[in-house]
């Protein structure tokens, strides 16, 4: 028992591997040789510019269309050898709507109930449930044809989880919603991580990939460019610094002097970028508190008054954008 | 494995006809456009066809009981067209990638369209049957007879339906989908339906004598109305296994295929 233990400690299960995944469109290489692993019950967002083959990747890895070659599985099933296998342990809500737009939301639902086989009462309690947790319960008869764009996209989620996957493959899935509902979706997924389905998500929202997801691969070119936590990734990319603003001329030149010289906190020659303009310095910083007091002290040691100062730590934008390279 | 292409055929079969019920304006379109085609050929033209029709042996009066067969089959050809469109936008929907990633047959998804395709068919061609009824076609047929004619349309229902799933399949859009299956749509017209293809000039006539649909309305036409019937019904019944047999393995070829959207 001790021994099982320490093996899942060391080596986590992983319900989602590729190992040099290949495809192509003619002679346009989509997907160049990827790897991924995914920890069960972890949240895995696939970052990528448009066309990046985000998709492609979604869709293969949901069955959808078959790789060139490499291997893939997921829950432990090889994707070539047992698709079937794979079908019943995953749900899929893809970048374009997938529901049934001649038939009401609960129809949907008791469609895919029906389909996933949970008996005529379960699955009409199923549908009911899902309708209420979604929102959905009031407009839940009326036509889809007069549901907004974020109702269909929780219907679609809800037509997901009917089946209770274990594995869930969001491509984009807050594409398109306002605040409101994405922090909604958010939640869901959340509370679905909690019960321990692993959800592999893609997005173009990297606050998204910041609030759920605990690894993170960047796609570019046909190859992941980079891998791993918000914070290692973060750690790729300079880009910390702190912006003071002065009321005049004088202060700025001033302080431009004062902070140019050497001994700052963590920054042994800080580059001062002085914009004359703005009437703004800034200096790199890794957004700490002892840095700040540097700054701070050091301008008030030289009796500069400070109006305005402001942090920027690297956010994913400034990862993403460093990574992705402009290849239009 | 069996039991769940069954139950999931039902299951989807249930879906299908909801739209059919919901959304009928194709196949009413597969009523109206024989209606149309049937008042047109009785109503106006048929004086002077009828006494065309005599000139090669036929009965002026009688040029309903004729052309009545051959609009009956017109109205199975017609369903094709409903068939192709409705395929091509189901499977234009996500829905049927959905299906795709679950754990459904893939035969159902294409069974239930056929069984759907073929009921609503069988209604809009009974709805024509009946239109000639009431406008004068009295068939003198025995049961066997009338089972016989309704057991070779059932079959041709079964093979036009296979082909135009597969135009369905194939085809990007639900327009190009409506085009697609306008050959069979119009074959009957340059078959035996409105007129003999003895009475046609060379060319056409061989074509109209071979092609499939001219001795599919000949047999139904004699075991109706007592016309001879000669090799019509073997051939007929062959042409529904050719072009049943080739529906079928084009659309299991297109439905694999999953990028043909
Ligand atoms: N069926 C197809 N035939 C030909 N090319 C395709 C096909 N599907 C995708 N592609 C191409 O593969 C590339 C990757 O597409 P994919 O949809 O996977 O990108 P994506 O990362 O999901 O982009 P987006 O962020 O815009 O959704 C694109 O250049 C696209 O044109
Ligand atoms: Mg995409």
């Amino acid at each position: 028992m001790a021994v099982m233990t320490k093996k899942t400690e060391t080596a986590p299960a992983l319900t989602i591997m590729t190992t040099d995944l290949r495809k192509a469109y003619g002679r346009k290489t989509v997907l160049d040789g990827i790897d991924l692993r995914v920890p069960a019950g972890t949240v895995f967002a696939l970052l990528g510019p448009n066309g990046a083959g985000k998709t492609t990747t979604v869709r293969i890895l949901s069955t959808l269309i078959e790789a060139d070659g490499g291997q893939a599985s997921v829950a432990g099933h090889d994707l070539a050898a047992a698709p079937e296998a794979v079908r019943r342990v995953i749900g899929v809500t893809g970048q374009f709507s997938a529901v049934d737009n001649l038939l009401s939301a609960r129809e949907n639902l008791i469609l895919m109930a029906d389909l996933y086989r949970l008996g005529r009462r379960p699955g009409r309690h199923r549908a009911a449930a899902l309708l209420e947790r979604f929102g959905l319960s009031e407009a839940a008869d009326q036509p889809i044809s007069t549901y907004s764009g974020g109702m269909r996209r929780r219907l679609d989620l809800a037509m997901t989880l009917v089946g209770e996957p274990r594995v869930i493959f969001l491509d984009e899935p807050t594409a398109g919603l306002d605040p409101r509902s994405r922090r909604e979706l958010w939640a869901i997924v959340r509370e679905l991580v909690a019960d321990g389905v692993t959800i592999f998500l893609t997005t173009q929202y990297l606050e998204e990939a910041d609030q759920l997801a605990g690894l993170i691969g960047v796609l570019d070119g046909g190859r992941i460019v980079a891998e791993g936590t918000v914070a290692e990734l973060k750690r790729l990319v300079p880009g910390g610094h702190i912006t003071v603003h002065f009321a005049g001329p004088a202060a700025l030149t001033a302080a431009a002097v004062a902070l140019a010289a050497t001994g700052l906190v963590n920054e042994e020659r800080a580059t001062v970028a002085v914009d004359g303009d703005a009437l703004t310095a800034q200096l790199p910083s890794d957004g700490s508190i002892g840095s700040l007091r540097s700054v701070l002290d050091r301008l008030d040691a030289a009796g500069i008054a400070v109006e305005d100062l402001s942090v920027h730590t690297p956010d994913l934008d400034d990862v993403f954008l460093a990574l992705t390279g402009d290849r239009r | 494995m069996r039991n769940r292409t069954v139950t999931d055929t039902l299951t989807l079969l249930r879906r299908n006809l909801r739209h059919t019920v919901r959304y009928p304006s194709m196949t009413a379109g597969a009523i109206f456009g024989p209606v149309i085609v049937l008042l047109l050929f009785v109503g106006v033209l048929g004086k002077t066809l009828g006494s065309g029709l005599a000139a090669s042996g036929g009965h002026p009066a009688h040029y309903i009981a004729y052309i009545a067969p051959g609009i009956i089959i017109t109205a199975v050809a017609a369903g094709s067209m409903a068939t192709a469109v409705a395929v091509c936008v189901d499977t234009t929907e996500g829905i049927v990638d959905r299906f795709r990633t679950m754990p459904v047959s893939r035969v159902a998804i294409l069974a239930a369209h056929v069984i759907n395709s073929v009921l609503s068919t069988i209604a809009s061609t009974a709805c024509v049957a009946a239109v000639s009824v009431l406008l004068g076609f009295r068939p003198h047929a025995t049961v066997a007879q009338w089972l016989a004619a309704a057991g070779l349309l059932l079959f041709l229902t079964l093979a036009l339906t296979w082909l135009a799933v597969a135009m369905g399949l194939v085809s990007a859009t639900p327009e190009a989908a409506s085009n697609a299956p306008m050959l069979i749509v119009f074959l009957p017209f340059v078959g035996s339906a409105f007129a003999p293809a003895s009475s046609m000039p060379a060319g056409v006539r061989q074509f109209a004598e071979y092609q499939p649909f001219t001795p599919a309305i000949e047999t139904v036409r004699g075991l109706l109305t007592g016309a001879p019937i000669g090799h019509n019904a073997v051939i007929a019944l062959g042409w529904c296994v050719v072009l049943g047999a080739g529906g079928y393995a084009w659309a299991v070829a297109a439905f694999s295929r999953p990028a043909a959207h």
